[in-house]
């Protein structure tokens, strides 16, 4: 019975582990996949998905821990494609400059030879009409001129073809999220009937329904670690939720009413959703699963009060979160990069006066306790961590009630942290408003007020105690629909 | 020993050693004798390449991709159009110069629009300005040679204690400009918009606002330098800005000034443009026919570019 068992494994991870500098992206997940299932993989931004999934498909390698395919232990990208591994990505992998059977024959190595163009033509074409029945795309064409909905069932169909060895495990990264709900409930359809043909899949989906209707066992993670692995019918939407989660914790919240006049508001975006506004002395969060239109609502929030082509009285300031994007002047010193957004109140008629901006430079080194002996030195000389304060300076330092802040705290210790926490607090009790995008649930609790985005759209307003982890979630989450 | 370290660690010390370097070779050949004449010729040509280097230079610090080739034209069509207006009358010097900056801005706006509003690269843009531009300067020259008013024709030729007008007028431009670049509020605008435009757009910098001052205020050298070059040599020709497109970019890059945008200097633009001037008389003294002396000045600039590469400077 146990060779019976292990004889129908097609992957097994044990304690696998895997470090990104000092961040535990896996620290010590199990996760064994057998024929004729369909996993459902689930858990928030940074719970090690995408990275379990890159180890299983062979492109990572693990610190520790063991890798078991049907043909034996070991790891890397061949191995893995010779036990029937396929990998369907979030990002789009297809070659746009190719046409659709081309791009088959890249996944597809002994689809050489005479003719070899109508051959792939042939399978792919077969693969979409048993997947998508009626898709209507031309296979002729290149992928460029397709639609990122059809780019997707492409892709997908190529997974799931027989290549120089069968599909035997085909892993799905947020398959639908660019399908409307018609083609996802084919795609659902042929997953279940792949399985229980004796294939496998796995299933990452912020979708929870489809992860509920499909799926015949649920693995959830949490920081690195599986911390569920029962069968489907184990869970409700709302138990998979509370999994997810944390328990919740003490903390201090903030009892602030915010009592300002309204500084800044945002119609619904595409017409959906709810209306953003800002209040004076308020911090306000944006919540919800990284890349779903947080930073866009903040860029349009910011370039909508300043202009490109006079001056800028504006009010409002911006923080960046990527600071090598759209924060960092990489030439220029501490001092230059921290004074760039104040040089107005700096200059007269027009000439900057280098003694008063040595001043604010030496100001804000001590108030945010910027570390480096002179703010002369070069910016690129600092710590992540200490750019980063320069960019709050930067902002802070500027007459702005409004500031703008897009994952400021990404790769910054925990205390430095604290410490911005810390100003973030004071300044907001003297009057400043800040709209704070943050993919950690921590930053989110010091909100006052919090919008859930989802699909570019803001689907849920919290406020003072509804502010919890499991709210968040199950706002990020959409529902059943689809 | 540090002080010295710091003055190589100067991006534009090395057109100026270039520069001194081939001044010395030259006069070494005749034997001392025009050494004075040498000087004099350097620093009045060397004049005319800084005024348009001086713009070229504010384009190229907006960042990769920003060059304005529109130079040539724009010195053509203002030298004659400016000649044309004052018609050898003293009284008409003012009014020469005021109608030389007009078409300058204008220029430089339509620059800017045609790279703004049909988003056309600037490279494209500022090209097919330059052909539009040339065209006007042909047909309002209709090849007649119109002379300077004298007033003016000699304030260009003469000297002040010894040294050349021109070179004056360029020292003072030059001054005005390292104020801009170096103490005013546009000329962090440019530097910050050079290293990175989203970053600049983020912290409330009007970019466009920026880039397009920056284009009229190259255009408007280039009208400046063309109305008096046609002064200088006594009448505006049609090819009269001809060798100024290069000029005017290899003065900025030999002068140390960073191609990727973001990091800019005045002085090395006065290195150069001795420099470029003294090559090529060096050449000639030494006998060399046209095509050796073209590919030795191709030589001797990378050899310049290569020696003071590769160093990065703080602040």
């Amino acid at each position: 019975m146990a060779d019976a068992m292990s004889a129908q494994t097609i992957v097994a991870a044990r304690g696998i582990k895997i470090q990104f500098g000092a961040v535990k992206a896996l620290d010590g997940a199990d996760l064994e996949i057998r024929q004729g299932e369909c996993i459902g993989l689930v858990g928030h931004n940074g719970a090690g998905k995408s990275t379990i999934v890159n180890v299983i498909n062979g492109g990572l390698t693990p610190h520790a821990g063991d890798l078991v395919y049907g043909s034996g232990q070991g790891h890397g990208i061949a191995l893995a494609r010779q036990n029937g591994v396929r990998c369907v990505f979030q990002e789009l992998s297809l070659c746009s400059n190719l046409t659709v059977g081309e791009n088959a024959r890249i996944m597809n190595r002994n689809l050489g030879g005479w003719n070899w163009r109508r051959r792939a033509l042939a399978l792919v074409r077969n693969k979409l009409d048993e997947i998508f029945p009626g898709h209507g795309i031309d296979c002729g064409s290149t992928v460029g001129d397709l639609s990122i909905a059809q780019r997707q069932m492409v892709e997908i169909a190529i997974s799931f073809t027989d290549a120089e060895t069968p599909a035997r495990l085909v892993i799905l990264d947020e398959p639908t999220s660019s399908l409307d709900s018609g083609l996802a409930a084919q795609l659902m359809a042929y997953v279940r009937r792949f399985a229980a043909g004796g294939g496998a899949v796995l299933l990452i989906s912020h979708i929870l329904g489809e992860i509920l209707s499909t799926s015949n066992r649920i693995v959830v993670m949490k920081d690195g670690k599986v911390v569920a692995d029962r069968p489907t019918s184990a869970f409700t939407t709302r138990s998979l939720v509370e999994t997810m989660g944390s328990v919740v914790k003490d903390r201090q919240r903030s009892t602030r009413q915010h009592t300002g006049e309204r500084r800044l508001s945002l119609p619904a975006r595409k017409g959906e959703g709810l209306a953003f506004e800002a209040f004076g002395g308020e911090i306000v969060g944006f919540a919800g699963l990284g890349g779903h239109g947080q930073t866009q609502a903040l860029l349009d929030l910011y370039l909508s009060e300043n202009g490109n082509w006079l001056p800028n009285r504006s009010p409002v300031a911006f923080v960046a979160g990527d600071r090598g994007l759209n924060g960092i002047f990489p030439l220029w010193s501490i001092l230059r990069n921290l004074s760039i957004a104040s040089l107005g109140a700096l200059s007269k008629r027009t000439l900057v006066d280098d003694g008063r901006e040595a001043e604010l430079g030496e100001y804000w080194k001590k108030k945010i306790e910027i570390r480096t002996p002179d703010t002369g030195n070069f910016i690129l000389s600092l710590s992540g961590g200490n750019q980063q304060k320069v960019l709050f300076a930067r902002a802070l330092a500027t007459s702005a009630s409004i500031v703008l802040m897009d994952d400021p705290m990404r790769g910054v210790d925990v205390g430095t942290k604290q410490e911005v926490y810390e100003i973030l607090r004071s300044e907001a009790a003297s009057g400043r408003t800040f709209v704070w995008y943050s993919t950690e649930m921590d930053e989110i609790e010091l909100c006052d007020r919090v919008y859930v985005f989802r699909d570019g759209v803001i689907v849920a307003e919290l406020a003072g105690d509804e502010i919890t982890e499991e709210k968040v979630l199950a706002s990020s989450f959409a529902g059943g629909e689809h | 020993m540090n002080r010295l370290h710091l003055v190589f660690a100067r991006p534009w010390i090395w057109s100026f050693i270039a520069a001194v370097i081939v001044w010395f070779a030259t006069v070494l050949v005749t034997g001392g004798a025009g050494a004075l004449g040498l000087s004099h010729a350097a620093l009045t040509f060397a004049a005319f390449s800084v005024i348009v280097g001086l713009g070229q230079m504010f384009v190229i610090t907006l960042g990769p991709g920003n060059i304005d080739l529109s130079v040539p034209a724009t010195m053509t069509l203002a030298g004659t159009v400016a000649l044309k207006l004052m018609d050898v009358q003293d009284g008409m010097i003012i009014a020469g110069l005021v109608i030389a900056i007009l078409l300058g801005i204008a220029i430089g706006i339509g620059n800017y629009a045609l790279i703004k509003l049909l988003r056309i690269p600037p490279i494209i843009a500022t090209l097919s300005m330059s052909f539009i531009v040339q065209s006007t300067a042909i047909w309002a020259n209709r090849g007649l040679r119109i002379k300077p008013p004298d007033m003016l024709a000699s304030f260009t030729t003469s000297s002040f204690l010894g040294i050349p007008n021109i070179a004056i007028v360029a020292v003072l431009l030059s001054l005005a400009a390292w104020v801009l670049l170096e103490r005013t509020i546009y000329g962090r605008w440019i530097s910050a918009i050079g290293q990175s435009i989203f970053a600049a757009r983020m912290t409330g910098i009007p970019v466009d606002g920026t880039r397009l001052v920056t284009y009229t205020l190259c255009a408007v050298l280039a009208a400046v330098c063309g109305y008096l070059l046609a002064s200088f040599s006594g009448g505006a020709a049609l090819n009269m800005g001809a060798e100024y497109l290069l000029m005017s970019i290899a003065v900025v890059v030999i002068g140390g000034t960073a191609v990727a945008g973001g990091d800019s200097n005045i002085p090395g633009i006065w290195g150069a443009s001795l420099f470029m001037f003294l090559v090529v008389s060096m050449l000639n003294t030494y006998g060399f026919g046209a095509g050796v002396r073209l590919i030795l000045t191709g030589l001797i600039i990378l050899a310049v570019i290569l020696a003071a590469g590769g160093r990065k400077v703080v602040r």
